[in-house]
């Protein structure tokens, strides 16, 4: 194959408080296509954001190699000047825009601010046909499919002469058929001599068009292998990504015994979700998962596996459309179609995005603490404020949340100290069950100690915990049994003596075909 | 004389350069309390600027007995409007409508009483009913069907223009029963001995300072449990002074005219009951929430819907009780009664504090903001400025307000 067209030489990044980037080294042969893969969070994204000029010049290290020259993007304009196109994860299209307008929007036909409506048709009925599409340049976004307008961002690519299309997770928000025909589309392009670089989490589809693959983690690359090599086994992929050690970040816990014969505290069965527009996707698809008091249980799964989908549909339906489904809590079925009415039943969900969810940060901690309960420090519908603030003081002193009063208000506290009052609200209301979606995304180590020691008393408690994270050694160091979902549905049942990483990760990059298989206790 | 001040007060510093700190700390906390309550704080000064700067050109008009009076008679409804208007912004919406609905409601007491002659209290109650439902209507169309408030309550603002014209046939309905004109011209009875004084208002006042002074002294106490910063005793005690002159102004001014309007009275109540409500209330609390941020509300378990249609519904009986004393007041209902009222609400609750994208704001602000156009409206009619460059003039206060807000929220970077 041709020398390289990309390279890109010891980048770091920095962002404040955190290495995004250590030191990553890409380089990228001339018309291949190129799949970087790694963990949530490995820097996949950012070094990306780096190559398209997102991040500019001058706020990383390293240096960028395009066609052998050096490369300073100053902005997302220069670097597709050059030829590079990234194609984001949500899609960046107008909805009430037709295909020719949003194909050539920044980018128009125009002579002296008028646009040339005969030429831009012409052009973007070309570029269409280029992409397999026979749709009319005039037709609204919002009226065709998502998978449609995954392929119209295509077009919009070819449009400005793309040399090096990037694509981040194109295949994350579509069905078989539509991830089929992209993928298609990709080797296309490849044999019209376009180069690709292409993030994703689904490893059937790396082997499927990739012809090498870098692995990152952790901020670093860690090995570029060459995808048709015979040694390349899915397997070889999965240690690359997860191999790091664990160490002491958990607080010692006494794994619980499972108490066969009594209900289960907490149980979901044949849970169905529907996408909230596209009404014929599954996003969670019969799924069924129990927890019992004093447990802690995992969920593990890749970006749009539909872990926190699921959650917040469990509650109160906060999500998506119900496609059925029934909620039992100690064998008794219950109704959870308000959140009021989970939270009647006992049911608490932390959310995974503390700041749009699960906090009004222009209010005070000790309002925050106390919303989701209020009747518990009032009196016919009178707040005792005198109740409230000893109530939130406790908060305060026993969740170490590092704030002078109760009175600050929450959107000026760290990210660590804003997941303690999500907790404290949640635990204040006093709940049998929690659900937590990533309860320490974004947030410092010391302060992960802290919330790993909270859950763990919450399980001591009797409460039954179900744990969604994206970080693998987190769910290994405090769970008692794993659930794996990928693409909407259930694909593993670990329990905690049998699981590891390679083998969540094996259950969590099992594509649609696979069957379930599983080292299932039930 | 040194040994004197510390012998009366022996927390206070001692004489010399020590004591220049302590006056320095004590500053600190002053202006430490102003900046945290900066909005409040700063529109209750410029409220004392703008009426001392209205006194002074006004050679002392502004604060004659019966101008007092005056001035309270004329904004009571917007005040009224201004109070509901709070609860619907800090909720994260915008009611355009209630100008139209006091009209309404107006016009349907005077087709009441004047046409039918119904008694004056079945037709109080009978429009404060239209009110709830007018308001429940636009309520139900928001907060259950989603359809965006300010569109519903532009459709309701032309609707019940409309609707006022008909029920009048485009003319002037009055006289009001005795009864009705009351509410908006109304004075308390005199009686008891003569002083020179309206006794009762003069009592009324004396109650107002005695019930204000044990709050803001129970108050205190609850700090202290806390160990909050307190203000130290002697500026707590200019606080409370300064507290009781100014309401006892206040009352004397009114005292030695007719004594306390009756709407007055309303007014108080209104604004102790939804100052309570909104700071100390469940339902307070959760119009707070879903105004400051929405999904975090619902995911926490408020019924937001419920909440926003009873905020809605209380707009439009307030805004029916606006319309009866604005009638009350002109002894008549007129198709272009309530005319920009609307705006007038807004832009007293913004002047108060409100922030366009909700969850921020108090009734005393509200009140607040209504007496600052109120005292501009007054004390330019007085320096018979017209009414061309009064809206000038209020249009630059409102954008002074909220302009200043924006600059200061900038400047602590928040």
């Amino acid at each position: 194959m041709a020398g390289p067209v990309l390279e890109m030489r010891s980048i770091v990044k920095t962002f404040p408080g955190v290495k995004a980037l250590s030191d990553v080294t890409l380089t990228v042969a001339q018309g291949e296509v190129h799949a970087i893969c790694g963990e949530n969070g490995a820097g996949k994204s950012t070094l990306m954001k780096v190559l398209s000029g997102v991040h500019p010049h001058g706020s990383y290290e390293g240096e960028i190699l395009f066609d052998s020259e050096v490369c300073r993007f100053k902005d997302i304009r220069a670097s597709e000047q050059r030829g590079i196109v990234i194609i984001h994860q949500e899609l960046a299209l107008v909805p009430h825009l037709s295909l020719a307008e949003n194909i050539f929007l920044g980018n128009e036909h125009a002579t002296r601010g008028l646009i040339n409506w005969t030429e831009t048709l012409k052009h973007a009925t070309s570029v269409l046909r280029r992409v397999g599409l026979t749709d009319h340049p005039e037709t609204r976004v919002s009226d065709i499919g998502v998978g449609k307008q995954q392929l119209v961002e295509i077009a919009k690519a070819l449009s400005k002469e793309v040399k090096l299309l990037i694509l981040d997770e194109p295949t994350a928000a579509l069905n078989d058929e539509d991830s089929g025909k992209l993928l298609d589309l990709i080797l296309e392009l490849k044999n019209q001599g376009i180069t690709s670089i292409i993030i994703s989490h689904k490893l059937n589809e790396i082997r499927r068009v990739a012809d090498s693959v870098t692995i990152i983690r952790d901020g670093r690359s860690i090995e570029t292998l060459d995808v048709k090599s015979a040694e390349t086994t899915e397997d070889r992929i999965i240690s690359g990504m997860v191999g790091r050690d664990l160490d002491n970040r958990f607080p010692e816990r006494t794994p619980h015994e499972a108490e066969t014969g009594a209900a289960p505290a907490f149980e979901v069965r044949d849970w169905t979700v529907y996408h909230p527009i596209d009404q014929q996707r599954k996003v969670v698809d019969d799924v069924s998962l129990h927890v019992r008091r004093g447990e802690i249980v995992g969920i593990a799964g890749l970006m749009g596996a539909g872990r926190t989908e699921l959650a917040m549909s469990v509650f109160g339906r906060s999500y998506g459309r119900y496609g059925g489904g029934t909620v039992l809590k100690d064998g008794t079925e219950i109704r959870t179609k308000s959140v009021a009415e989970a939270v009647g039943h006992g049911i608490a969900y932390v959310t995974e995005d503390r700041k749009h969810y699960g906090l009004n940060l222009i209010d005070t901690i000790n309002r925050n603490i106390s919303l989701t309960a209020l009747g518990k420090v009032a009196r016919r519908g009178v707040v005792d404020e005198h109740e409230e603030r000893r109530v939130s003081e406790g908060f305060r002193k026993s969740m170490n949340i590092k704030a002078p009063t109760v009175f600050e208000p929450v959107g000026k506290l760290s990210g660590g100290n804003q997941q303690k009052v999500v907790l404290s609200k949640w635990i204040f209301a006093g709940p049998d069950v929690l659900i937590l979606d990533e309860p320490t995304r974004g947030i410092d180590v010391g302060a992960k100690y802290e919330i790993y020691t909270v859950i763990d008393q919450l399980a001591a408690q009797g409460k039954a915990v179900v744990f969604i994270s994206s970080e693998l050694p987190e769910l290994l160091g405090m769970c008692d049994r794993i659930y794996t979902m990928s693409a909407g549905r259930l694909t593993g049942e670990v329990p905690r003596a049998e699981a590891t990483q390679e083998v969540l990760m094996r259950h969590m990059t099992k594509g649609d075909e696979d069957e379930m298989e599983t080292g299932a206790t039930r | 004389m040194s040994t004197d001040v510390t012998d009366k007060s022996p927390a206070a510093a001692p004489p010399g350069g020590a004591g220049g700190g302590a006056s320095r700390d004590l500053m600190q906390l002053v202006l430490g309390g102003l900046r945290r309550n900066m909005r409040q704080y700063g529109m209750l000064i410029a409220l004392g600027l703008i009426v001392a700067l209205f006194a002074v050109w006004t050679d002392g008009d502004l604060l004659l007995p019966r101008n007092v009076s005056n001035l309270v008679l004329q904004n009571s409804y917007i005040l009224i409007l201004a109070i509901g208007m709070m609860l619907v912004i800090i909720a994260g919406h915008i009611d355009l409508s209630v100008g139209s609905i006091t009209a309404f409601v107006g016009a349907f007491a005077a087709v009441l009483t004047v046409q039918h002659s119904v008694s004056w209290p079945v037709a109080l109650v009978l429009c404060l009913i239209v009110g709830a439902l007018a308001g429940s209507l636009q309520g139900f169309l928001i907060a259950y069907l989603g359809i965006p408030s300010f569109i519903v309550t532009l459709a309701g603002m032309l609707l019940f223009r409309g609707l006022t014209e008909i029920l009048l046939k485009g003319q002037t309905l009055g006289p009001f029963p005795n009864g009705l004109q009351k509410i908006g011209n109304g004075f308390l009875p005199q009686v008891g001995p003569n002083t020179n004084y309206h006794n009762i208002t003069l009592l009324l006042g004396i109650v107002l300072i005695v019930f204000v002074v044990a709050q803001e002294v129970r108050d205190r106490s609850r700090q202290k449990e806390f160990s909050l910063d307190l203000l130290p005793r002697n500026l707590f005690l200019l606080k409370l002074v300064a507290i009781a002159a100014s309401i006892l102004v206040v009352t004397m001014l009114l005292a030695s005219y007719k004594g306390a309007p009756i709407v007055l009275l309303i007014l108080g109540a209104l604004v102790v009951g939804y100052g309570y409500v909104m700071r100390n209330a469940i339902f307070g609390r959760h119009i707070y929430a879903i105004g400051g941020n929405l999904p975090a509300a619902k995911l926490s378990g408020v019924k937001d819907k419920k909440v926003t249609f009873t905020v809605f519904l209380n707009m439009g009986v307030l805004a029916a009780l606006a319309g009866l004393v604005v009638a009350s007041r002109l002894n008549a209902a007129s198709p272009k009664a309530g005319l920009n009222f609307e705006l007038e609400a807004i832009a007293s609750a913004f002047i108060g504090g409100a922030s366009m994208s909700g969850g921020v704001g108090t009734v005393l602000g509200a009140i607040i903001g209504g007496l600052v156009l109120g005292v501009l409206n007054n004390g330019m009619n007085l320096l018979s400025v017209g009414t061309d460059w009064q809206q000038v003039i209020k249009g630059l206060a409102l954008l002074a307000a909220v302009g200043f807000d924006v600059w200061n929220k900038r400047k602590s970077g928040s």
